[in-house]
Order: structure tokens, then sequence, then C-alpha cells
């Protein structure tokens, strides 16, 4: 081509076929998301389902982040694996601190999410307290397909592009908690929806699907 | 492990040597357990380690517990082992709560807290159980030389392990408690 080969037409087809316009922070995010390196560092037994996350049975390799750095200078993200006790957090902040940016966080099992079972005086109540955090996973402990999944939102997140949330992807926006309020109180139809949701499925309310009364007007 | 018999000839020795050391006595599960004075536990626990048909040189474990509405209301145990023999023994030593009535949530002032002298002298492996014991539950082991806080962070407030310590956590608010408590997303 560059000698010449081809000319007019034909060298416009050579070209599309060929090359792909994109920004620069597209493909910029598009390679951090692929070459995500973990931080080497397990809370608790929930760094065991993590630590199986890449071996070769479920092998996170495929994702492009199977190299755990042991410094926190060299990693990407950190995997808060496991309950994060009181004594822990100024250690995990401080480790989190020495992230180079952009960094990521995932919330890992119960534990780091809310404290999980251990509601005491040595556990913090959900590593959010004390760091921000881009995903979290219920599970107790996740199994390592669902550390996976998240991993995979995570990227996406990276990318730009994060995944809806459900009130999105089932056309629900309008149903949040706070729109079931108008004054501090709950509204007529928020009682009655709280009524259904505790009532035996063989009581008076219907089979489910049944329309909630109030949920019509506020979708129209 | 001295059988029921032993263990009322080794109070009899004690006593011996110092008058109102022993309480009583306990033998249940074939666990043999003496009751001491917390003012005469030196005494009882250098004559179980020097005595020589005696021998328990072995201090195993140091422990506090709390026994909340019953007064006495704390209690500091000894695990003593004779490694010759593999016979063990349990000294305990019940403490009166200083700051009972004050209705206190676990969170005793320092200068209420129960006392007992600490045996760092006799055993030395019991400093880091002292340490412990006055981390979970607020015991002050007189005499130890560098008594703080050993696994709770060095300015936690309170004595976690005493059965009146607030359990903590967070209430949780599922979707059916949810309308219990208005605007609790904001």
């Amino acid at each position: 081509m560059l000698r010449g080969d081809l000319e007019g037409r034909d060298l416009d087809e050579y070209v599309e076929e060929r090359l792909l316009t994109t920004t620069l922070e597209n493909a910029l995010n598009w390679g951090r998301a692929n070459s995500l390196f973990p931080l080497t560092f397990g809370l608790a037994c929930c760094g065991i389902e993590m630590m199986s996350m890449v071996t070769s049975r479920y092998d996170i390799a495929r994702f492009g982040a199977e190299a755990f750095r042991a410094s926190p200078r060299q990693a990407d993200m950190i995997i808060l694996s496991g309950r994060v006790s009181i004594k822990m957090a100024p250690v995990v902040r401080r480790v989190y601190d020495q992230i180079l940016e952009p960094k990521w966080v995932i919330a890992m099992g119960a534990c780091s999410s809310s404290g999980g079972m251990f509601a005491n005086y040595a556990v913090v109540q959900g590593a959010d307290k004390f760091m921000p955090v881009d995903i979290h996973i219920p599970g107790c402990p996740p199994r390592p397909e669902a550390l996976l999944h998240g991993f995979n939102k995570l990227q996406r997140l990276v990318r730009g592009q994060p995944d809806l949330g459900w009130r999105q992807r089932y056309n629900a926006v309008g149903t949040e908690e706070w729109a079931r309020f108008e004054s501090g109180e709950p509204t007529p139809a928020a009682i009655e929806r709280a009524a259904l949701a505790v009532a035996p499925k063989h009581s008076e309310a219907g089979p489910r699907g049944t329309v909630i009364p109030g949920e019509t007007e506020r979708n129209a | 492990m001295p059988d029921a018999p032993g263990l009322e000839l080794i109070a009899q020795g004690i006593e011996e040597g110092r008058q109102g050391t022993v309480v009583g006595t306990a033998f249940e599960h074939d666990r043999a357990t003496l009751i001491v004075n917390p003012d005469g536990v030196l005494h009882a626990l250098q004559w179980l380690r020097d005595t020589p048909e005696q021998g328990y040189r072995f201090l195993s474990s140091l422990h506090a517990a709390d026994y909340l509405p019953a007064t006495p209301r704390f209690a500091v145990h000894y695990e003593l082992l004779c490694r010759e023999r593999v016979e063990r023994i349990n000294v305990k030593a019940l403490l009166e709560d200083p700051a009972a009535g004050d209705g206190g949530n676990g969170a005793a002032p320092q200068e209420k807290l129960p006392e007992i002298d600490s045996c760092l002298a006799l055993y030395p492996t019991a400093e880091f159980h002292e340490r412990e014991a006055y981390d979970f539950f607020g015991i002050v082991f007189k005499g130890h030389p560098d008594l703080r806080r050993i696994l709770m962070p060095e300015d936690y407030v309170g004595w976690p392990q005493r059965r009146d310590f607030p359990i903590g956590g967070e209430p949780v608010l599922f979707t059916h408690n949810e309308i219990e408590a208005p605007r609790w997303f904001e």
C-alpha cells in the first residue's frame, strides 16, 4: 500500500477494513478493563474463594486479572475478601491509599459489605464506612463464579459502560423507597404494598402479579 | 488429674501454709478446681509450683470469666499442668465488682476495676494472658509491668467481653419493617 499498490476506491476499502476509530479515553479504558491487577490481599475465609478464582478451574486469566500484585503500588484494584475488624480498618485504608489512581474496590461477601453475621464489638459494619466501594458481591462466601460475575461488572464499569440497575432494566424507575413517601410518612399505597409483602401467599391479597392499588397511578 | 481426695489434700496443704487461702473445692467431670481467696492466689500458685510432690510448673492458661448476676461477679482461672505426671488442676479466684450497682454498660472507669495480684513472677508466660484478661474484662493485675490492651485498639473504651457490654452491630432494615422507620433511606 505504501508503495502505491492500491489507489482510489481500492485504497479506501483497504483502509476501512483495517482501521478502527475511537476516542483515546475508550481505548485507554478498554486496556485498563482487560488488565486489572488485583492486590494480593486476603482478609478472611472469602480469601480462599478468591484464591480458587485464580486456579485453572475458574481461571480469572480469561479476563486478564490473573496477575495478583504483592505491592499496592503495582495493583489496580483491591478485593476485600472477608470481615474487616476495627483494628484492621486503618491498615486496609492505608493499603487502599497506596494504590495508584485509577483504583477500584470490590467488597466480597456479606462481611465486608455489611458486617454480615459479625454484629459485634470487633468488626466494622461494612467496609464502605471507611473507603469507597465500587462493587458489592453478596454471599457467605460468594462462590468463585459469583466473584467472576462481580469482576465482569467491574470491567464494564471501568469501560465506562456500567450495567444498568434492575430498576432501569425492568422499567421500574419511580418505585424507589423515597418515591413511596411524600412528607416523611408512608403513603397509603406504601403501607398496602408492605402489608402484601409480608402477607402469606394464600391470603386474600390474591396471587402474585395482582395489580397493587396505587401502582398504576404512579406509573401512569 | 488429682482425684477428689487428692484435691482435698492439696487444699489442706495450702491452708497449712496460709490460713484462709482456700475458699472451697470443686470436683466435676474429672476436673479438680481449687477456689481461692484473691488475696492468697499467689501463695496457692507458689505452693502448687514449688512443693516437690505437686510440681505444677506450667501455666497452660490464664483467663477471666464474668458470671454477671452472681456475686462475686468475676473470676480469674489458672489452669496448671504438671508435665511429669500429665496432671492438671484449676485454680479459680473469685473477684468482687467494685463498680457493682453503678448501672455500668461494660465500660467501668479505670479506678473501679477489680484487682488481683499478677502471677508474672511465678509464671512468666502469664504476661500476655493477663493483658488479654485486662483487655476483655477490665481486670487489673497488680504488679504487671506493662498492663495495656493487647487485642483491641489502644484507644478502645469499655471491656467488651463483660456480660453487660452492649452486643453492638447495627439494626438492619428489611422489607417487612422498613415502614416502621420513616425516611430511613436518608
